[in-house]
């Protein structure tokens, strides 16, 4: 009787493992588009980009968003972010390239759709998309001193620069 | 194939951008000297005061280059997004002042934010003095 337990337990897990795998694993949703952002890279967005924050994904803002954001780097939300124009070039195209409307991924699209069209972002913290997703956390938990602001995803995603924002990888440090 | 890539990229970037702390001493004391012709030398007392000295910001606020490098350049810093920044003093972080394009970048940067103004050659000068004067 344990044996024939067993066996069942070994054959379910073998069928729902290939069963995810013929899928394209988890993550996949009912609308066969991966619900997570996919894997992107680029050597100068990562080294530039990443030196006073995380890396934010191309795909948490529009093309119109990162647009603006690139041309405003000499006064980056108070800061000297300036880059010469290859580098800022390059770094702007593989931005527009993985948007949030370039990406066909249903977290993109949803950001993407919670934006109204005459407005341009500069902040994914900023988006109807973000602060509906965030509405019980309250505003003395973002100025912690383990996160300092609702910019700081990684805090409290952990995947956050790999656009992993799975609801298992989160975690509000204390 | 792809590793070759990496490797004559990596071989590269060593030839094109490596540098010591002394050579990047070397130039800008030859940009001081052109900036001011009765330029001595570098001081690292002058680089630790600069480092340390706040300034009255026209945003209202009291800053430093240590308000993120923190006093003690061989602690880590912090920068306004809450992410660290490593040490700055060579002795405890090789990697500082050995490549010439970075250095300016961010001289460039953090002067306008902190000074509202370039940095002359010798403020650069005595801040590289001090950072190789921490032991
Ligand atoms: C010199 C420092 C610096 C560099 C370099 C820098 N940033 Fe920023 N960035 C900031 C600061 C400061 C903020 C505001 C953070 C906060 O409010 O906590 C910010 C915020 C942002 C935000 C808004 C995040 C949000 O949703 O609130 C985006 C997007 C952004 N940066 C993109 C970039 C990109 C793209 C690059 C590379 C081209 C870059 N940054 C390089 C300093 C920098
Ligand atoms: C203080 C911690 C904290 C910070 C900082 C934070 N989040 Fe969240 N986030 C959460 C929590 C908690 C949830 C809710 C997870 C759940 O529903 O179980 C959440 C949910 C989300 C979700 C929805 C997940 C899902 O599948 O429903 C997204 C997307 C998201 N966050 C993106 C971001 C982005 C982008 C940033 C930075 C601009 C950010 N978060 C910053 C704590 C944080
Ligand atoms: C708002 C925060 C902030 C302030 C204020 C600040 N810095 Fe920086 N600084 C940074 C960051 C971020 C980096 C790059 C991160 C890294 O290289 O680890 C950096 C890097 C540097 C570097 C590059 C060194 C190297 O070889 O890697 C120099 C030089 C420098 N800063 C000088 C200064 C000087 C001079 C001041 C004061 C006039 C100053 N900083 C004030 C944030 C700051």
């Amino acid at each position: 009787m344990k044996k024939w337990l067993q066996f069942l337990v070994l054959i379910t897990s073998i069928t729902s493992t290939s069963a995810l795998l013929a899928s394209g694993g988890i993550g996949e949703g009912s609308e066969g588009r991966s619900s997570q952002m996919p894997p992107v890279m680029n050597a100068k967005w990562k080294a530039e980009c990443s030196g006073c924050h995380m890396l934010y994904h191309p795909g948490l803002l529009p093309e119109r968003s990162w647009k603006a954001v690139m041309a405003g780097l000499d006064k980056h939300f108070g800061e000297s972010a300036g880059l010469d124009a290859a580098t800022r070039d390059e770094i702007t195209s593989f931005l527009v390239l993985n948007s949030a409307d370039k990406s066909a991924n249903r977290r993109s699209s949803r950001i993407n759709q919670s934006i109204p069209t005459n407005s341009t972002p500069l902040r994914v913290s900023e988006t109807r998309y973000f602060i509906s997703k965030h509405d019980e956390i309250s505003a003395s938990t973002f100025k912690r001193k383990s996160v300092g602001s609702s910019a700081n995803c990684i805090a409290c995603h952990r995947g956050a620069e790999k656009g992993d924002f799975s609801e298992s990888q989160v975690r509000i440090p204390r | 194939m792809r590793n070759i890539y990496i490797l004559l990229g990596i071989l590269f970037s060593v030839n094109a951008f490596a540098a010591t702390p002394q050579e990047l001493l070397k130039q800008y004391e030859v940009q001081a000297k052109q900036e001011n012709a009765a330029f001595t030398g570098f001081s690292a007392d002058a680089g630790a005061s600069f480092f340390r000295t706040e300034r009255a910001h026209s945003n209202g606020k009291q800053v430093s280059c240590a308000t993120c490098h923190t006093s003690d350049p061989r602690n880590q810093g912090k920068t306004r997004a809450n992410k660290v920044i490593e040490p700055m003093a060579p002795i405890v972080n090789a990697k500082r002042f050995t490549d010439p394009a970075k250095v300016e970048k961010w001289f460039g940067r953090n002067c306008k934010d902190v000074l509202e103004r370039a940095c002359t050659a010798k403020e650069k000068g005595d801040y590289i003095q001090f950072m190789l004067s921490v032991k």
